[in-house]
């Protein structure tokens, strides 16, 4: 398979990353060359095999319901772009 | 001084031969004078460092002091490291000082350790080269054109030049191995699980797994004794008992069967790197080690499967930086979409973009059967391989990379040939099988050759034992490059 200019495009606003036409048309051929080294695993027959997520098969352990963490919210929001009043300020969304 | 192993280090601090402050200044004043050209280190600070040396050497006369009291350590910048600038080698988080440790740093602290500085790395841990780091590329100390290898260039260059005594590092395709190797230092990605990924930020959660790097094999047992173990905060590691990874390394090897991987030795082996590893079985055959023909008929594969797995789980991963909580923030945008949009784009580099442009592709609809399912339909067979290989011997053997370290810039604008470059290591990661890397030997251009050996999971102990035995038969561990 082969991806487009469009794919491209359509993944990376997706991704939420600002690419130009420039950048995008740069990264098609890459990403091109790398799919086509995917693709060798696609002729695998794998029917009847359970996917593997894991390398251990684990389950997720459960702990206790009662608080272990102390409050550390000013030195989180220390290293935050913009706060106001222990909150994170982003754009408005809502008008 | 600074050629000797973590235990000598030990000793002579403990026995008040020097101080932690005196030694500690040592590793700053030659990575003051050395990290102009090598570039190993993003951060260092020195009245940090000498603070928590002077804390060491107060331990040590209360007669509190453990196996790595007052030892400097240098640690990948890819561990939050509480009040150190910690990147993971990106613009993004370039302004991103930490608010809290990694367990293993915790570690590492509780045992007394001294922070000597952080380290280069690739962005996020993506490469093989540690030519895609924000800082700029690390250099090769055996030879300033050669790459050190990737992701943790930095921390296999910095043991190699002897800027620091032994490191932190972390191994997701390779990236502990494939450095040591080029790097002609000693490296072990411990079973996955074993090692707390808390405060390690993540590239790709299921194949990501800590690890040291150090001169020695010894000195690699003495700080995973530190770094691994237990810890409920990482909701993949292993409750097992603590493990003393020292306890085997006087083992003999008589009768110890390494399988070599028919696979590993076949076309695209370069000649070089092929008769350095041949010299080194050579040596476990004196040792008293048989060898066996063992197959791992998918390792091909593994490429295919690990860059499907791995981008699926970066693009996964790296969504939480979007410039709101912490790392850089675009200054200029329209609304909230662009402001994500913007700040990823200017804070991510290309390799890192690439990566989740291909794992959103692989995990959006229409593509996710096709692509990330089979591939870990894959990853099961592949580990299936291993143990199939694993009841024929007790460890597998083979070359760490198909070559010697390329020249910096020779494969930076082609990832399939970069990628191609990691064949022998991704399968371990996907496995989750634990994999070390020692010097063997120099092939072109004088450029360090490093032997792969492979286990079964919990075999550190083992591996290391071997890997002990040969270095005390040869000498290219205690190989430096002149600089």
């Amino acid at each position: 398979m082969s991806l487009s200019l469009d794919d491209v495009k359509r993944i990376a606003n997706l991704s939420r990353l600002d690419v130009s036409d420039a950048e995008a048309e740069q990264v098609l051929a890459k990403l091109n060359g790398i799919f086509g080294l995917i693709e060798e695993m696609r002729a695998v027959d794998t029917t009847g095999v359970a996917p593997m997520s894991h390398a251990q098969d684990v389950y997720l352990r459960l702990r206790e319901d009662v608080v272990t963490e102390t409050d550390r919210r000013d030195a989180f929001q220390a290293v935050a772009p913009q706060t106001e009043a222990g909150l994170y300020l982003v754009p408005k969304v809502i008008e | 001084m600074i050629e000797s192993s973590l235990k000598q280090l030990s000793t002579a601090l403990q026995a008040k031969q020097l101080s932690s402050v005196e030694l500690t200044r040592l590793y700053l004043d030659r990575i003051s004078s050395l990290n102009p050209t090598l570039n190993a280190f993003i951060t260092v600070d020195p009245d940090k460092s000498l603070a928590m040396a002077a804390a060491a050497d107060a331990r040590i006369a209360a007669g509190q002091a453990g196996p790595l009291t007052g030892v400097p350590i240098a640690h990948k910048d890819i561990f939050c490291t509480e009040g150190w600038l910690t990147s993971a080698g990106s613009k993004i988080l370039s302004n991103f000082v930490s608010p809290y440790n990694a367990h293993v740093i915790e570690q590492f602290n509780a045992a007394g350790s001294v922070i000597l500085g952080k380290l280069n790395m690739d962005e996020f841990a993506m490469g093989s080269s540690n030519e895609n780091s924000y800082y700029g590329p690390v250099k090769n100390p055996w030879d300033l054109q050669a790459v050190p290898g990737g992701s943790s260039g930095g921390s296999a260059a910095a043991v190699a030049a002897r800027l620091a005594p032994a490191v932190t590092a972390t191994d997701t395709g390779g990236s502990i191995r494939q450095p040591a190797g080029f790097c002609g230092v000693t490296g072990i990605k411990p079973t996955y699980g074993n090692v707390s990924r808390y405060g390690m930020i993540a590239f790709a959660s299921s194949l990501d797994q800590g690890g040291p790097i150090a001169k020695t094999a010894e000195d690699c047992a003495l700080l995973l004794n530190v770094m691994a173990g237990f810890d409920a905060r990482d909701a993949t590691s292993l409750d097992r008992p603590k493990e003393d990874y020292t306890r085997d390394l006087a083992q003999p090897l008589t009768g110890l069967r390494i399988g070599l991987p028919k696979e590993y030795f076949g076309d695209g082996l370069s000649n070089d790197v092929a008769a350095a590893i041949d010299t080194a079985i050579g040596e476990f055959k004196k040792l008293g080690a048989e060898v066996v023909e063992v197959s791992l008929p998918r390792s091909r594969l593994a490429i295919a499967a690990y860059y499907v797995i791995a981008p699926a789980e970066a693009s996964s991963n790296l969504s939480r930086f979007d410039g709101v909580r912490y790392g850089r923030r675009a200054a200029e945008y329209t609304d909230l979409n662009d402001m994500y949009k913007k700040s990823r784009a200017e804070g991510f580099g290309t390799e890192v973009k690439r990566r989740i442009l291909t794992g959103t592709y692989v995990l959006s609809h229409g593509y996710y059967d096709a692509y990330y399912i089979k591939a870990q339909q894959l990853r099961r067979l592949i580990a299936n391989d291993f143990q199939d290989a694993l009841k024929q011997c007790d460890v597998i053997m083979g070359p760490v990379a198909p070559t010697v370290a390329w020249n910096l810039g020779e494969k930076a604008d082609d990832p399939v040939a970069m990628y191609l470059a990691d064949i022998y290591t991704l399968a371990i990661n996907l496995a989750g099988l634990p994999g070390m890397s020692i010097p063997v030997g120099f092939g072109a251009k004088h450029r360090p050759v490093g032997l792969q050996i492979i286990g079964n999971y919990f075999a550190e102990a083992k591996m290391l034992n071997i890997a002990h035995q040969y270095q005390q038969a040869t000498d290219w561990h205690l190989q430096a490059p002149a600089l």
